[in-house]
C-alpha cells in the first residue's frame, strides 16, 4: 500500500513537474516572441521627436512675433509640449488659438491675457513711410520671415503678402516710420457674414 | 427616345417666365460710358492692358489674361479710356473693385477682327484664342471656357452636355436666345465638339420652353443630316435645379458627378448655350466677349431682353425696360433662387449677369422671421445635392466647421431649395455661405502660417550659415595673420648674420668711439699734469 503509494506520489510529482516545465517553457517561448516583436515594433515604428510639438506648432498663427516671451512659433510649441509654458500666451492668435492649444493638451481654457480674454486681433500689416525712411537696415534685421526688402542707405519697403503683422520692426525703427496698418476689405479676402436678424418690437 | 434619369430632390417655384420671354431680344442703344471691370471670371483677374488716356476700339483687348484660370476682357464699344480705379460692380458684398472706365466716342467702331478656321487650326490654338476672347461660362459661375474644353491628361470625352435648361424663376435670356439664334448655338457646339471628339452630344432644355426646343430641334435635324454629327436636343421635365451642372447631367446621362470632383472626372463637360453662342462669334467671327443677352423683368414697365454691352451701368438697362415702378424696393441680380441684392445702381453690367429684377413688396413679400428648427426633414427631402440641411445647418450655427465638411459642406450648391421649402423660414443658405467661406478663410490663412513658417526657418539657417561662414572667415583670416607671423619670424631668422653683421658694426663703431674718447681723456690728463 505504502509503496503503491509513493510510487502514485512520484508519479504524481513527475506529472506536475513535467507539466510545470511546460507551462514555463510555453511563457518564455511567449515572452521571446512577443519580445521579440515589440523589439522589431521600437526600431521600425520609432517616432522622432515628440509629435505633441508638431500639433501644437500646427495650430500656432506663425507670427514669429516673440510676444509669448519664446524667440518664434517654433520654441513656444516645443515649451507648450512639455508643461512649460502655458497655451494662453499666443496673442496673435487669441482666445481661438488658446482653446484649440487648451483642447489638445487636455487642460482647462484660459483667455489670453487674463481673464477679460482676448479676440484675435484684426490682421495688420507693417507699412513704412518711404519718404521718412534713413536705410538703416534695421528692421530688416529683425524681420522674423523676410518681409523687407532694402539696403544700406537705400529706402526699405514691406512685402505685404509676406508680412504676419508681429510688429517686431516698429519698435526698433530710429526715426518711427514704420506704422501698422488694418489690411484693406477687398473681394479676395470679402467672406459672407454669419446671418443676424433685426428684431422689431412688438407692438 | 432617351430614357431620362430623376435627381433627387427639387422644388417647383412659380416660374415668372411668360412674362420676359414673349418679346424678342432688343439691342440696347450705345451708352455715353462704359465700366469694364477686370474681375468678371473665376480665377485670376485680367491684368491692365491699356493706360488712362489711351484711345481703345471695339473689341480691342484692355485686360489680358493672367495665369491659367482667367480670361481677357475688351472694350465693348470705341472711346478714351478716362479712369482706371475702383468701382461698383455687382457683387453680393457691394464692394468696389478695379474697373476700366472708357469714355464712348459714338464711332463704335471695330478693330481689325478676323475668323479662325478651327477645322484645320490645333486645338491649342482655338483654345488660345478662347482665351483671348474672353470667354467664360454664362450660366453663372463665369469659368472660363478654355479650362473647361481641354480633355487633357482626364483621358476621353464621352459625352458633351450643352445646357439650355435655365430653371431659375423669371430668366428668360437663354430661351430667347435658342428661340432666335439657334443656328449660331449650334455652330459653337460644332467648335465645342470639334476640340473634345465626344461620343454624343446632348441638348438639355427643360420642357417650358417648347418654342426654344423646337427650333434648336430643327438646326440640329439639318446639321445632322447634312454633316452626319449626333447633336440630340433632350426636353428635360421642368424641376428647379435641373439646370444645375450636376443635376442636369444627372438627368441626361444617369451618372452622378462623385462628390469633390468635377464632370470631366466622369467624362462629361457641360457648357451653357450662351457660352456656345460666344464660343461661335469667336472663332467664326473673331468677336470677344463683349455684350450678352440680359433679362429685366419683375417690377418694370416693359419686362424684356436685351443685347447689352458688358460694362453699361445697370441703371440704364432697367431704363431700357421703362423703368421700375415706384413702389420697387429693390433690385435682385440673376434669379429669386440664387440671385443677390444689387446695393448700387451705378454697377456695370459683367460677363455673368443673366437677369436684373426690380422686386417690390408685392412680387416678393419679405419673409417672415425664422423659427427653431423642428427637424421635420423636409430641407434633406428637397436637397438636389442629396445633404442633410437640417445638420448642416446645426454645424454651421454653431461654427462647428470640421463637422459641417465631414457632412459634405461643399457639396451644397446653394440652389435654395431647402430655403424655399423650411417650415421655418430658416435662411439655411447664408448659413452654408458663412460656413463655406468661413472654412475657405481658415484654409487660407493655414496656408499663410505654414509659408510664414518655411520664410522663418529659412532666415534661421540663412543667418546660421552665415554665422558659421563669418567663423569661417574670421578663422581663416587668423590662421592668415598667424601663418604671416610666423614666416616674418622665420625670416628674422634668416636675416641674422646680416643683423648680426650690422650689429656687430655698430658694435665696432661704439667700441671705437669709446677707444677714441679715453684717449682723449688720457692725453688731455697728461697735457693738464704735465703743465703742473
Amino acid at each position: 500500500m505504502r509503496v503503491q503509494a509513493g510510487e502514485e506520489a512520484n508519479e504524481k510529482g513527475a506529472y506536475f513537474g513535467l507539466a510545470m516545465l511546460t507551462a514555463i517553457l510555453v511563457m518564455v517561448l511567449l515572452a521571446v516572441v512577443l519580445g521579440a516583436i515589440l523589439g522589431f515594433a521600437s526600431v521600425k515604428f520609432k517616432v522622432e521627436g515628440n509629435p505633441l510639438v508638431e500639433k501644437v506648432d500646427a495650430i500656432l498663427p506663425q507670427t514669429q512675433c516673440g510676444q509669448c516671451g519664446f524667440p518664434g512659433c517654433r520654441p513656444y510649441a516645443e515649451a507648450v509640449a512639455s508643461g512649460q509654458a502655458a497655451p494662453n500666451l499666443c496673442v496673435p492668435g487669441g482666445d481661438k488659438v488658446a482653446k484649440s492649444l487648451a483642447d489638445l493638451l487636455g487642460v482647462e481654457f484660459q483667455p489670453v491675457g487674463g481673464a477679460e480674454g482676448a479676440g484675435p486681433k484684426p490682421k495688420r500689416v507693417a507699412f513704412i513711410d518711404e519718404s521718412a525712411c534713413i536705410g538703416c537696415t534695421a528692421c530688416i534685421k529683425v524681420c522674423p520671415v523676410d518681409a523687407i526688402i532694402g539696403s544700406t542707405k537705400l529706402m526699405h519697403t514691406i512685402l505685404i503678402d509676406r508680412c504676419t503683422g508681429c510688429e517686431l520692426c516698429v519698435p526698433v525703427c530710429p526715426v518711427d516710420c514704420i506704422t501698422m496698418e488694418p489690411i484693406k476689405a477687398d473681394l479676395a479676402t470679402w467672406k459672407w457674414r454669419y446671418p443676424v436678424f433685426e428684431l422689431k418690437k412688438a407692438a | 427616345m432617351r430614357t431620362l434619369q430623376k435627381f433627387h430632390g427639387g422644388v417647383h417655384p412659380p416660374q415668372h417666365k411668360a412674362e420676359s420671354n414673349c418679346l424678342p431680344i432688343l439691342a440696347a442703344p450705345l451708352p455715353k460710358r462704359v465700366i469694364v471691370p477686370l474681375r468678371q471670371h473665376l480665377g485670376t483677374p485680367a491684368k491692365v492692358h491699356v493706360k488712362i488716356g489711351d484711345h481703345v476700339l471695339k473689341g480691342q483687348m484692355i485686360g489680358i489674361a493672367n495665369g491659367y484660370i482667367s480670361a481677357a476682357v475688351h472694350a465693348p464699344t470705341s472711346g478714351t479710356v478716362s479712369a482706371i480705379d475702383l468701382h461698383a460692380i455687382p457683387h453680393p458684398s457691394g464692394l468696389p473693385d478695379l474697373c476700366i472706365r472708357i469714355e464712348a466716342d459714338g464711332e463704335d467702331r471695330w478693330i481689325e477682327h478676323q475668323a479662325v478656321d478651327y477645322k484645320t487650326a490645333d486645338p491649342d490654338t482655338v483654345r488660345a484664342v478662347l482665351r483671348d476672347a474672353g470667354i467664360v461660362g454664362l450660366g453663372g459661375a463665369a469659368f472660363p471656357t478654355y479650362v473647361k474644353l481641354n480633355p487633357g491628361q482626364q483621358g476621353k470625352i464621352r459625352t458633351l452636355v450643352l445646357n439650355g435648361a435655365e430653371c431659375e424663376p423669371w430668366i428668360t435670356s437663354d430661351d430667347v436666345l435658342m428661340r432666335e439664334r439657334a443656328a449660331e448655338i449650334v455652330e459653337g457646339i460644332k467648335i465645342m465638339a470639334h476640340l473634345m471628339q465626344p461620343e454624343k452630344v446632348l441638348i438639355g432644355i427643360e420642357d417650358n420652353k417648347p418654342e426654344a426646343i423646337a427650333a434648336m430641334q430643327a438646326v440640329c435635324r439639318s446639321v445632322n443630316l447634312e454633316q452626319a454629327a449626333n447633336f440630340e436636343v433632350v426636353p428635360v421635365p421642368t424641376l428647379y435645379p435641373g439646370g444645375g451642372e450636376k443635376q442636369l447631367i444627372k438627368v441626361l446621362t444617369g451618372k452622378e458627378v462623385p462628390s469633390g470632383q468635377r464632370p470631366l472626372n466622369i467624362g462629361v463637360v457641360c457648357a451653357n448655350v450662351a457660352t456656345a453662342y460666344t464660343v461661335h462669334r469667336a472663332i467664326n467671327h473673331g468677336e470677344p466677349v463683349i455684350s450678352r443677352i440680359v433679362t429685366v423683368t419683375g417690377n418694370v414697365q416693359r419686362p424684356q431682353n436685351f443685347e447689352v454691352l458688358i460694362g453699361t451701368p445697370l441703371g440704364e438697362i432697367i431704363q431700357l425696360a421703362g423703368g421700375a415702378a415706384a413702389d420697387t424696393s429693390h433690385y435682385l441680380i440673376g434669379g429669386p433662387m440664387m440671385g443677390f441684392d444689387l446695393t448700387n445702381l451705378d454697377a456695370p453690367l459683367t460677363k455673368a449677369t443673366n437677369c436684373i429684377i426690380a422686386a417690390s413688396p408685392a412680387l416678393f413679400p419679405p419673409k417672415p422671421a425664422a423659427m427653431p428648427c423642428i427637424r421635420c426633414g423636409q430641407c434633406a427631402q428637397a436637397c438636389p445635392a442629396d445633404l442633410q440641411p437640417q445638420e448642416l445647418f446645426w454645424f454651421s450655427q454653431s461654427k462647428n466647421f470640421d463637422k459641417a465638411c465631414a457632412y459634405n459642406l461643399f457639396d451644397c450648391i446653394e440652389c435654395g431649395c431647402c430655403d424655399y421649402v423650411c417650415p421655418s423660414h430658416i435662411p439655411l443658405v447664408s448659413y452654408f455661405r458663412f460656413a463655406k467661406s468661413e472654412i475657405a478663410m481658415q484654409n487660407c490663412e493655414k496656408a499663410a502660417a505654414e509659408q510664414a513658417r518655411e520664410h522663418f526657418e529659412f532666415k534661421k539657417q540663412r543667418e546660421e550659415r552665415e554665422k558659421q561662414e563669418k567663423a569661417a572667415r574670421m578663422a581663416e583670416k587668423a590662421a592668415a595673420a598667424a601663418a604671416a607671423k610666423a614666416a616674418a619670424t622665420a625670416n628674422g631668422e634668416a636675416e641674422d648674420p646680416a643683423i648680426a653683421a650690422k650689429k656687430a658694426a655698430i658694435q665696432a663703431a661704439v667700441e671705437r668711439t669709446k677707444a677714441k674718447k679715453a684717449e682723449a681723456a688720457a692725453a688731455a690728463s697728461t697735457n693738464t699734469t704735465e703743465p703742473s
